[in-house]
């Protein structure tokens, strides 16, 4: 367990470090420039060259990284190129709406997938067709268009739910939800599909284990032998297409937030992009990174927590 | 030298191999399907200035948000343009895009899981851990990045995808790298002092083109998607130069005047990325079939035994349960799922067990002693049927039993321990835990009983520490004590007939030893009966009172155990009697029974025992009948061995 760890980290660490040091060397190429952005078309060179010394971008650039790098432990994320607000504060009020999206969609997805993948395991038939379709939809409709047909039918068409915008749970819990609600749907598909399928493969492969027979056998239920037995051994490669759903809903995020509107970290990426706003995309870029560490992290605890051979070594 | 000249000559054959992926893909409708539907997009793209019927970019405002028309079959945008042409045009952007990002990842993961695969050692771990991270580096978010440092540069953002997807191909390269590697003719090659690389390019790369195919068509999909996911954003190729991410983003300005414009630009993409992935998938399901179909093709044309044909057990009319048997089986007949239809392993087998006898069934593996087992616990495996016969026990059919009363017949009347402990055992949850569920279950005890009793039945199988072992993992356990374990949970209804499946196989000798005493002491203890499945006859003679010789889905031979080992009367029984060691000669080489026992479906007609049989004659063509050659002695042969010329010549007979 401690060696599965202490693995993750060795990776999580240089990751972090890559992708912070890529956003860095990509700079240099940038052939916009920070300093040009903010002064607009008239400057004088004098005016330029003080604004490049304030921005510390005339230092080499292995000093620039180590600066911003001691900043950004401490928390300080820099300031916009565009907006001369302090990034990281940008980050912890779209923080909130980007997390409640996600993690509300990985538990639609991982709850109605289980259930799903389950019951098509035993009934197999009509419900293990109805996955398979739900599968190849996930995979092959992109999600910001998926959103978008559920906006028109229930925005536009029976305005029943809101087309954009999103309410903080502090401000109002129902309308948080009722926000929610079209944006998880057109993120769930995909991850539904991807845990539903992995659920039944694995219950099916772990109904033909030999124990299951002994169990059978010795007189355990069926109930008891499908949900405790079965889908506890079962688990760990469903916690694994959970983790992986849970990084790739960060892509389908920036879109997502796009459709509805969602003032989250999705929406900061993409107007930073547009802006070449270089010091807000990086720190979104590392924000996702470490949410992908952390996930990480916690799949490989859960592993722990679900086998116990890796738990006792 | 022939052998290397062969071994050389292999990667023409793998050549073969591949384009049969292609052919063989290409017999599955879904799969031509996908890919002609992919030509025709590739196509419309490159041709698209010949059959696009509009100019993308020309505006109509006399016609804007029509609908399909006759003029505009897909309709027009909110400029009046012609939404097929800008479909075609747009296939041009986004297809280019595909295709950087796939050659991108194509060339990184190729090279990269080849020489990880190829090279291993330092080359392998380096590129494994660079794959593991890039893995985890967000996809949109980096693409977002580049873009905003290069600005709109479609190329470069496509091109970082392809880099940020190379690892699952290198992954997939790797393995089936390994796997080549491992084969004759690459040792050969390089035993020859072939350059690694030309060993790489022209023998390697040939055989892992299949999973290079899937992988490469499910990342198409992907790539395809982060086109025009980029393409929405209209962070890509800018407007008005169409792209199929830029008609999302156009239809969804007007959702609420012109809902179909949702349509169009939806259907392409997702039929494209379903295209790419119902290809992959196609290539993968051919490139399994070939490794399960293995590289020589068994003949199939064996002997096809018909289910209709076999013999019933005794001639005339079956014999009825015995009323005074605990357990009594009569013309109990199993048909295994093979391909399209069934084949019957267990033909008309019957036995009896009575209360408190402990009896044998004996035979070499393949017999259908286990499949026997688990039909009369009405456990069949999934697919296989019991065709015909009886299972009575204590004067019930068990037939007429539904689910639940199965589920309480099973464990409290009779249990069962099978083969391999270790695998019988759940591994997720600890020995305690397992065995208090069957406890609960059994007995109606809660709380605190329950675990109290679960340590009593540890204790009852001779367990050590019953407390520690009840905290410990299955993985934790020795085979020994996993056996002993399994039979305490068999214990846990206190069963009136335990089967116990090959309960020594798996285990060491001397561990042998102690589980069959254990077996024994539980039986006279508790007083049930034992049904004890067993390819060795020291098992058998060492614990029962009586035993049935199985061979082939038949009982050959049934008597006490006393009277088997002094006078078989089937060559089957002699043979195994002969093989066994303690009964050989000195000086003398081990006797054993030429050939093997013919799987299902290839039993021959009347005694199946025949074609290894020394004393096999024309009339043992016929259907054999079950004759009483002494009282409760049984047998199916019309050999008997102690009638013929006298007993002792006969082994010899058996055993030249």
């Amino acid at each position: 367990m401690r060696a599965l760890i202490l693995r993750r980290l060795l990776i999580s660490i240089p990751l972090v470090v890559v992708v912070s040091w890529l956003t860095f060397l990509l700079q240099q190429l940038a052939p916009g420039d920070t300093a040009r952005a903010i002064l607009g078309e008239h400057y004088t060179p004098e005016a330029y060259a003080q604004l490049r010394h304030q921005l510390g971008l005339d230092q080499p650039l292995l000093v620039q990284y180590g600066h911003w790098l001691a900043h950004a432990v401490r928390g300080d994320l820099g300031v916009s190129s565009i907006t001369g607000l302090d990034v990281g504060a940008e980050i912890g009020t779209r923080l909130g709406v980007t997390l409640s999206l996600i993690i509300a969609t990985t538990v639609v997805a991982a709850v109605l997938g289980i259930a799903l993948g389950t019951l098509s395991a035993v009934r197999g038939g009509a419900v293990g067709r109805a996955v398979d379709v739900l599968s190849l939809a996930g995979f092959a409709l992109p999600s910001f268009w998926l959103a978008l047909v559920l906006v028109t039918l229930f925005a536009v068409v029976l305005r029943l739910l809101p087309a954009t915008g999103y309410t903080p749970f502090a401000e109002s819990p129902g309308d948080w939800l009722r926000g929610l609600i079209l944006p998880v749907a057109a993120l769930a598909v995909h991850g539904l599909a991807a845990v539903a399928k992995q659920t039944r493969n694995g219950l099916l492969d772990a109904l033909g284990r030999d124990f299951v027979l002994s169990l059978r056998a010795n007189g355990a239920s069926e109930l008891s032998i499908l949900l405790r037995h079965a889908l506890r051994n079962a688990a760990i490669p469903v916690v694994t297409v959970i983790g992986l759903v849970f990084v790739s809903l960060l892509n389908g995020t920036v879109l997502v937030e796009a459709v509805f509107a969602m003032p989250g970290l999705g929406g900061l990426a993409v107007q930073s992009t547009t802006q070449h706003d270089l010091p807000a995309i990086q720190a979104v870029a590392i924000t996702f990174t470490l949410i992908v560490v952390a996930v990480n992290l916690l799949v490989d605890l859960a592993y722990g927590w679900l086998n116990p051979k890796v738990r006792v070594r | 030298m022939t052998t290397l000249t062969d071994a050389l000559s292999a990667p023409a054959a793998a050549t073969d191999a591949r384009t049969r992926v292609w052919l063989r893909a290409m017999r599955r409708p879904l799969a031509v399907i996908s890919a002609g539907y992919l030509a025709l997009m590739i196509l419309a793209a490159i041709a698209a200035p010949l059959v696009a019927p509009y100019d993308p970019i020309a505006t109509d405002l006399n016609h804007v948000l029509s609908g399909p028309t006759a003029l505009h079959p897909l309709g027009t945008d909110m400029l009046g343009r012609d939404v097929l042409s800008r479909v075609i045009y747009g296939g041009r952007i986004t297809l280019t895009g595909v295709a950087e990002a796939v050659l991108t990842a194509l060339f990184l993961g190729v090279s990269a899981g080849l020489l990880a695969g190829f090279i291993g050692g330092w080359a392998d771990r380096v590129i494994s851990w660079v794959t593991d991270i890039v893995m985890a580096i967000p996809v949109i978010v980096t693409l977002l990045v580049v873009l905003a440092v290069v600005g709109s540069n479609e190329t470069a953002a496509m091109i970082a995808v392809g880099i940020l997807g190379f690892p699952s191909l290198a992954r997939v390269v790797r393995g089936a790298t390994l796997a080549v590697r491992q084969e004759l003719y690459i040792t050969a090659a390089r035993a020859f002092g072939l350059p690694n690389r030309s060993i790489m390019v022209r023998h390697v790369l040939p055989r892992v083109s299949g999973p290079i195919i899937v992988q490469t068509s499910l990342f198409a999909g992907g790539a395809l998607l982060a086109e025009t996911g980029l393409g929405y954003l209209g962070l890509g190729v800018q407007a008005p130069t169409p792209t199929w991410g830029g008609l999302v983003a156009d239809a969804s300005t007007v959702i609420d005047q012109q809902p179909w414009l949702l349509v169009p630009s939806g259907l392409v993409i997702g039929l494209t990325v379903l295209a790419f992935g119902l290809l992959g998938d196609a290539s993968r399901d051919t490139t399994a079939e070939q490794r399960a179909r293995g590289p020589v093709r068994h003949s199939s044309k064996r002997l096809v035994h018909r289910t209709s044909g076999s013999a019933p057990d005794t001639i005339g009319a079956p014999r009825p349960p015995d009323p005074s048997a605990q357990l009594s089986v009569r013309d109990l007949t199993i048909a295994l799922p093979n391909g399209a239809g069934l084949t019957t392993a267990v033909d008309h087998l019957s036995l009896d067990i009575f209360p408190g006898e402990t009896v044998g069934l004996l035979g070499e593996s393949g017999c259908g002693k286990s499949l026997t087992g688990r039909g009369i616990l009405g456990l069949l495996p999934p697919g296989s049927q019991a065709r015909s016969g009886r299972v009575c026990f204590d004067g019930t059919d068990l037939a007429a039993l539904n689910r639940t009363a199965w589920r309480r017949f099973r464990g409290s009347r009779i249990a069962l321990i099978s083969q391999d402990p270790m695998n019988c055992l759940d591994p997720t949850f600890t020995v305690g835990r397992q065995l208090d569920e069957l406890v609960r279950r059994h007995t109606g005890l809660s709380g605190r009983a329950v675990r109290a009793r679960t340590l009593e039945l540890l204790a009852d199988v001779k367990l050590p520490d019953p407390e520690q072992v009840a905290q410990r993992h299955p993985h934790q356990l020795s085979g020994g004590m996993a056996q002993r374990v399994l039979i305490a949970s068999a214990l846990a209804g206190t069963p009136e007939l335990l089967i116990a499946d090959e309960p020594t196989t798996a285990l060491d000798v001397t561990v042998q030893a102690e589980i069959l005493r254990l077996l024994r002491d539980l039986q006279r203890t508790n007083g049930m009966s034992l049904l004890l499945i067993s390819h060795d006859w020291g098992v058998v003679a060492e614990v029962c009172d009586r035993a049935y010789v199985m061979y082939a889905g038949q009982i050959v031979e049934s008597a006490t155990v006393t009277e088997l080992f002094a006078t078989p009367r089937h060559p089957y029984t002699a043979g195994l009697l002969g093989a066994l060691p303690r009964r050989g000669q000195p000086r003398q080489p081990l006797a054993t029974i030429g050939g093997a026992v013919p799987e299902p479906g290839s039993w021959p007609a009347g005694c199946h025992f025949r074609p290894r049989c020394p004393l096999a004659s024309p009339e043992c063509v016929e259907a054999i009948p079950v004759v009483e050659p002494a009282p409760g002695h049984h047998m199916r042969c019309i050999h008997d061995l102690t009638r013929a010329q006298g007993g002792s010549d006969d082994h010899a007979e058996i055993r030249a």
